[in-house]
């Protein structure tokens, strides 16, 4: 192992609008090693990783490359540069042949044709060095997961990379899979190349990495030896964000069981066996990582994807959703986590925004009663404190803050008994995020029985007066208000 | 506010006024009463077809097949004439006809997830095709005269013609504001996932869309075909094209969710005066769908460039 720098990263910080998702973190990558980053969720893993292969730019801080200041990253720079990703999900052409894809990541300058015998060769020989048996005419979409990302390395080296960023790489592969990565990445090393590593998975850490640096809050916190420093070192390591919030959280005494889910699975989105209750007057708060089955699990529950095992109880009573039509019906309310695209209708007015979920409602033999929804909005946008000149004007032209609002009131309107939200105050500014965790609160206080999911350690503790833990597709765990520490929810978080 | 939420339909009424004028004074023969009537009377179908179609493009999708359902119903509506079916039969015959060829795309639009592009011309070209086949080209004669009495020069019949199309736009206007089926179309063309997530389902909407858009191409054909001695085998040839043509021009978003069916009566209007105006400003008239086309390209690119003008003032 050499010790000369290959890759630094320098005090890089980075917003997106205003969130502030970097804040001066820095890593140093050397020539032969194997780097793991660690961190939670919203730690500032991707991003970094964004501004090394050059899809985002940083806002302030320096990226160098062989002592060489890189300026202007862009994509194509960074593969210039020999920096390659490999992602979770494969990035490969699945029409195209496996040559083909190999081909589109070699250099072919000055060459008026595509010289198909010598891409031939190449493809084969770095298909060998990455230990893939691969018949190079197979669409790459026929490949399964694993040898899809062989495909992809080997792809990146016929590209020169020499530094290699993987995120996730292990999360779908099994065991045998996972050793034979290893042995590639082993191989790679050695070939003195630098590899950056992601992974939730802590305990094969130890297995392949050689050092480890720890992101929290968009900063580097320490980096180690990955020999002197075990998995409850680094979670330690890990937690710890400041509760930088007051929440307006009070306790409420719980009425009776609202929604249950008994062992309920959706094998297409790999939930499996989850089972929890909600009471009236409830916050549970779903906790675990992206990726974890937190969201799937949500939409199982509202209709989006089947549920092929167990139950779902309302009020003591088995009901079956299969749409989310049937959920409203029910009394159940989903706000969805991504906003702009599923939580509010941009180009449509605040008001018939807000009365989507109960036009049946307010309408009278499928006329709309216009009046009462001018009133149900007026309402709503005085309740939750909307900012606007008028309830005509597009969603489209509210704050993050207030067209989460507008999905809020959505949902309130339709008068629901339980409250499903999905990252209710994810990218919006901290005054609106308070106002919608005292809406939570008195929501709670209604009975209303509420599940929110959220990413964010403190909200979770904040707001929840027991918190389920995910992890792969299943509840690994569930914490008592007063028992939940952020060390004890990552842990089970990662399982 | 108010005229900013219609500046689309606004700037298309412009552009039709600009015309009327500038014919106007180059030839103020075109305001005779004689040319109005035809051009009334000409495009009063085409409405009636338009108004379903702002329908399914505003839901986010198209159907190219109108013209040939248009010809399936009217070929359809003349034989049951000669079959000695009376007159006030003939009209909901047509419009039921009409809709269940409407409800062949819908379902595989809708059902299927087909999209509607690739299912209507495959039904454009099947009904076309098969209705050539069974009428082996020829016209249908001889109609009975109290079919033709409904709409051939005489007064009453003209107006009945031009009430309808007048009524089924008015009703059109009024459903699509005070139902909330209307709503539920715009929330589907906008963005169908998250009108799923509000407990809509996009595929029912989308389907009785497109059994409406069959019903009113059936009216259209019955419409059209009474005021003819006799009904050809290829009518409504490139009326789909007239029908988004008018849509588009009117303001109305391709990718559905904006629009509005007054913008629709004046992309009507718009295209439909263009070919005579031609004549009256002693153009060669075989540039009418050459300048057709630059009036849907003018549209189109007024509506990026208005979209972007707003976008700069949020």
């Amino acid at each position: 192992m050499t010790n000369s720098s290959l890759l630094t990263a320098d005090n890089v910080t980075k917003a997106y609008g205003g969130v502030q998702a970097l804040r001066g973190a820095s890593f140093q990558l050397r020539a032969g090693e194997v780097h793991a980053l660690v961190g939670e969720n919203g730690a500032g893993k991707s991003t970094l990783v964004k501004i090394i292969t050059g899809a985002v730019q940083a806002d302030q801080g320096q990226i160098t490359l062989d002592g060489q200041v890189i300026s202007n990253n862009s994509p194509l720079a960074a593969k210039l540069f020999g920096i390659a990703a490999i992602y979770q999900q494969p990035a490969l052409f699945p029409e195209l042949t496996v040559m083909e894809n190999i081909a589109l990541g070699l250099e072919h300058k000055r060459a008026w044709r595509i010289d198909w015998r010598q891409h031939g060769r190449q493809a084969e020989e770095l298909l060998a060095r990455v230990g893939a048996k691969i018949d190079l005419q197979t669409c790459a979409g026929d490949l399964s997961m694993p040898q899809q990302q062989l495909v992809e390395i080997a792809r990146a080296l016929g590209a020169d990379a020499r530094t290699l960023v993987m995120d996730e790489p292990t999360s779908s592969l099994s065991e045998e899979e996972t050793r034979n990565l290893f042995r590639v990445i082993g191989e790679l090393r050695a070939q003195d190349a630098g590899i950056i590593y992601i992974s939730h998975r802590l305990d094969e850490l130890p297995l392949i990495a050689d050092r480890v640096t720890v992101l929290r809050d968009g900063r580097t916190i320490e980096t180690r030896e990955m020999s002197k420093v075990d998995r409850h070192e680094l979670i330690r390591l890990m937690v710890g964000r400041e509760l930088s919030a007051v929440f307006p959280k009070k306790s409420v005494q719980p009425g009776e069981t609202v929604l249950e889910l008994h062992r309920l699975s959706s094998h297409a989105t790999g939930v499996r066996d989850v089972s929890l209750t909600v009471q009236a007057g409830e916050i549970l708060g779903l906790a675990g990582l992206v990726g974890s089955g937190r969201t799937e699990l949500a939409r199982t529950l509202f209709g989006l994807t089947p549920v092929d095992g167990g139950t779902v109880l309302l009020r003591g009573e088995p009901v079956g959703i299969k749409s989310p039509a049937d959920a409203v019906r029910l009394g159940i309310a989903y706000l969805p986590e991504d906003r702009r695209r599923h939580g509010v209708i941009l180009e449509m007015a605040i008001s018939p925004n807000m009365t989507l979920a109960a036009l049946d409602r307010l309408s009278r033999f499928g006329f709309l009663d216009f009046r009462q929804e001018r009133r149900i909005a007026a309402a709503y946008a005085e309740r939750l404190g909307i900012k606007t000149p008028s309830l005509r004007a597009a969603v489209a032209t509210l704050s993050g803050g207030n067209q989460q609002k507008v999905a809020l009131s959505r949902w309130l309107a339709t008068k629901p008994s339980v409250l499903v939200l999905d990252e209710p105050t994810q990218g919006i500014d901290v005054g609106a995020k308070a106002e919608i965790h005292s809406l939570m609160v008195e929501l709670a206080a209604q009975g209303l029985a509420i599940l929110m999911i959220s990413s964010e350690l403190p909200e979770i503790l904040g707001m929840s007066d027991r918190i389920a833990v995910m992890h792969a597709g299943t509840i690994s765990g569930i914490l008592d208000r007063a028992e939940a520490t952020q060390a004890k929810v990552l842990a089970l978080a990662l399982g | 506010m108010k005229l900013n939420r219609y500046k689309r339909e606004i700037s298309a009424a412009l552009a039709y006024a600009a015309l009327l004028l500038l014919v106007g004074l180059v030839a103020p023969g075109f305001f005779s009463v004689a040319n109005w009537h035809d051009l009334v009377m000409n495009n009063a179908p085409v409405l009636v077809v338009a108004v379903g179609m702002t329908l399914v493009v505003l839901c986010g999708h198209i159907d190219i097949s109108v013209g040939s359902q248009f010809a399936v119903c009217s070929v359809a509506v003349a034989w049951l004439a000669k079959a000695g079916i009376p007159m006030p039969l003939l009209v909901p015959a047509a419009i039921v006809f009409g809709a269940m060829l409407g409800a062949v795309n819908g379902s595989l639009a809708a059902r299927f997830k087909i999209p509607s592009i690739v299912v209507t011309l495959a039904t454009m070209v099947a009904w076309r095709d098969g209705l050539r086949w069974i009428t082996e080209g020829a016209w249908v004669q001889n109609l009975p005269v109290d079919f033709q009495w409904f709409g051939l020069g005489q007064v009453p019949g003209e107006l009945l013609i031009v009430a309808a199309s007048a009524t089924v736009f008015g009703v059109f206007v009024w459903l699509l504001k005070n139902l909330w089926a209307g709503r539920a179309i715009y929330a589907v063309g906008s963005d169908a996932e998250a009108a799923r997530l509000a407990g809509i389902e996009p595929g029912t909407v989308v389907f009785r869309v497109f059994v409406i858009m069959g019903a009113l191409a059936g009216l259209a054909a019955l419409l059209n075909a009474v005021r003819f001695a006799q009904v050809p085998g290829n009518s409504g040839l490139g009326l789909e094209m007239k029908a988004i043509a008018a849509v588009v021009v009117g303001g109305t978003a391709i990718t559905g969710g904006r629009g509005s069916l007054v913008g629709t009566l004046i992309g009507v209007a718009l295209l439909g005066t263009i070919g005579t105006a031609l004549i009256f400003l002693g153009i060669n008239p075989f540039w009418e769908k050459a300048i057709q086309g630059a009036v849907i390209l003018a549209a189109l690119a007024s509506d990026v460039v208005l979209g972007r003008l707003s976008r700069q003032r949020i």
